[in-house]
């Protein structure tokens, strides 16, 4: 059963023409998007999700960072895709809040690395809405970083290659839940299809909201990305640059849609039709030569022309 | 300032015009010594090391055409940066040697005015005032000056990448790397254009270093009478009389 669960793909970096498996409408299979939760309200900071996600990826130790926060370094790494990022946050009314949440890559539906891209195949989007790097076509130029409005691919010095979480997309291809899901002892991670997990956040917001008194708790799946398929409950979702810088409003730079899909083709077309003009005036104009050349026939009287 | 480049270059020039050598027969002029060779093919070389090398990552379609010639995509990109050096360096030792040559004048204004003429091949001899270098050459020249202090900030910025500069400056820099590619790229057709097929005669100025007099006479007479000393129009007249006369002979 589990080869009927294999990654469809369904974007790919600087791919000209179609994508091998299918058009949209005729897959190789039926897949849902799937989607993890990330409850930070019931998130207590233990980071079992940290060392499931180093142990099932196989990663070397990554040195940890002590900088009087319960963070075990100021940000993920090439070799460390799941991390918990931890603020005090100071309320007006004085009292004090502990935020925890999770930091990995979002797995946007329009998904910024891949625009920004230019390696054909480095980056793909299964149709299960997972973004996933494929290390053997990355070559190392880094704009994926400044496609990604959350700051999460990072550069392997060694390697020359960018390394992010896949949401265990080998795990999740034969039906398995990512790591992190697994070890979580909360159960403030969930995994399972997008529409459920929505549901389940939005339940958990209006809980928040009726029960305990967030009247800002809401779910964060950003519109301007076309949403993410890893989706936070926050206390207050107003402001999710308190969560450890996470954007109110995450931008993909414009460049990367305009002048990589429309402009390059076009002046590429432009450049071509230059090298034309150029034959043609040899053809039709012809060479200037050091004169005196010999003269045209009509006038071969001596007449300087 | 001026004078420190100079003699920079003229050492430069003695330097390597005893390492080589300039094949100048009768009836030709030297046009560019050993040095200057050296560093336009050396410009040469790495403008196109660092064409070819960009091209794949420019465009997806050409993804697959240019990066194996650099063995793959990665070495396509870890090699690019140090062909664009090579190439700034290279040229700008080309612009301290053609400093002087290259200043723009009155008479290139009016020579840009014209350019239709040049075009269309009605404009035979070049006006008496075109020197060593005519309005378009040096436009070109000064192209490339802006092009590659462009090519050199954006593509330091890209090299080194968005954890330094951000992602916005990262995202406008290869906007703005990508144009002067662009502009360079339609230069340079231009240019190989002009001095091989366009204008015969010219590309041996680049090889052995000498065109003919004739040459000098029809596409920069001021630089003509610079260094023969005679008066361009009055050279070419004889030459056309010359050839009038060997005409009827036959």
């Amino acid at each position: 059963m589990s080869d009927r669960r294999a990654l469809q793909i369904k974007q790919m970096s600087a791919h000209p023409g179609p994508i091998p498996g299918g058009e949209p409408g005729h897959e190789v299979q039926r897949e849902f998007e799937v989607c993890k939760l990330v409850d930070t309200t019931t998130c207590i900071g233990c980071k079992a999700c940290e060392v499931a996600c180093v142990e099932w990826n196989d990663m070397p130790f990554s040195p940890t960072t002590f900088d009087n926060t319960y963070q075990t370094m100021p940000e993920t790494r090439w070799n460390y895709w799941n991390l918990i990022k931890f603020n005090e946050h100071v309320r007006q009314d004085g009292t004090v809040q502990w935020l925890m949440r999770k930091d990995q890559c979002m797995h946007c539906a329009d998904p910024g690395c891949l625009r920004a891209c230019p390696a054909d195949g480095a980056i793909v989007q299964y149709a299960n809405g997972i973004v996933d790097f494929q290390q053997e076509n990355c070559i190392g130029c880094e704009f994926c970083a400044s496609g990604c409005p959350f700051d999460i691919p990072k550069f392997n010095q060694t390697t020359k290659k960018v390394y992010k979480c896949s949401l265990c997309s080998d795990r999740v291809g034969q039906g398995l839940e990512p790591a992190c899901i697994k070890a979580c002892p909360t159960g403030c991670l969930k995994f399972g299809s997008k529409d459920d997990m929505k549901f389940i956040a939005n339940e958990r917001a209006t809980q928040l909201r009726d029960k305990f008194g967030f009247e800002h708790a809401g779910v964060y799946d950003p519109s301007s990305i076309g949403g993410t398929h890893v989706i936070y409950v926050l206390h207050d979702a107003t402001q999710p640059e308190l969560y450890g810088g996470l954007p109110s409003n995450p931008q993909i730079p414009w460049s990367y849609t305009i002048w990589k899909w429309l402009a390059k083709p076009v002046l590429g077309t432009f450049a071509l039709f230059g090298l034309l003009g150029i034959f043609l005036h040899y053809v039709m104009v012809g060479p200037r030569r050091p004169q005196p050349e010999p003269l045209p026939k009509e006038d071969a009287s001596g007449h300087r022309g | 300032m001026a004078t420190a480049v100079e003699s920079f270059d003229d050492k430069a020039r003695r330097a390597f015009d005893k390492i080589g050598k300039n094949d100048v027969y009768a009836g030709e002029l030297l046009r560019h010594p050993v040095y200057t060779r050296f560093l336009h093919w050396m410009v040469a070389l790495f403008f196109f090391l660092a064409l070819f090398s960009g091209f794949g990552v420019y465009l997806p379609w050409l993804f697959r055409w240019f990066t194996p010639i650099f063995g793959g995509g990665a070495l396509s990109r870890s090699m690019h940066p140090w062909f664009g050096l090579g190439f700034v360096v290279f040229f700008g030792l080309q612009v301290l040697n053609w400093v002087v040559p290259m200043r723009w004048t009155q008479a290139d204004t009016k020579w840009m005015r014209n350019i239709r003429k040049v075009i269309s091949g009605e404009e035979k001899l070049e006006p008496p005032e075109t020197g060593f270098f005519n309005a378009g050459q040096k436009l070109q020249f000064w192209e490339i000056v802006g092009g590659s202090l462009v090519f050199l900030i954006t593509g330091i910025i890209l090299w080194i990448g968005a954890g330094t500069f951000g992602r916005w400056t990262v995202a406008g820099s290869y906007v703005l790397h990508d144009i002067s590619a662009l502009i360079m790229l339609g230069g340079i057709f231009v240019h190989i254009y002009l001095s091989t097929i366009g204008e015969p005669g010219t590309f041996e100025a680049m090889t052995r270093g000498a065109v003919s007099e004739a040459w000098a006479w029809t596409f920069h007479p001021a630089w003509y009478k610079d260094v023969t000393g005679r008066d361009p129009q009055q050279a070419h007249d004889e030459a056309r009389r010359r050839m009038n006369a060997g005409e009827k002979r036959l």
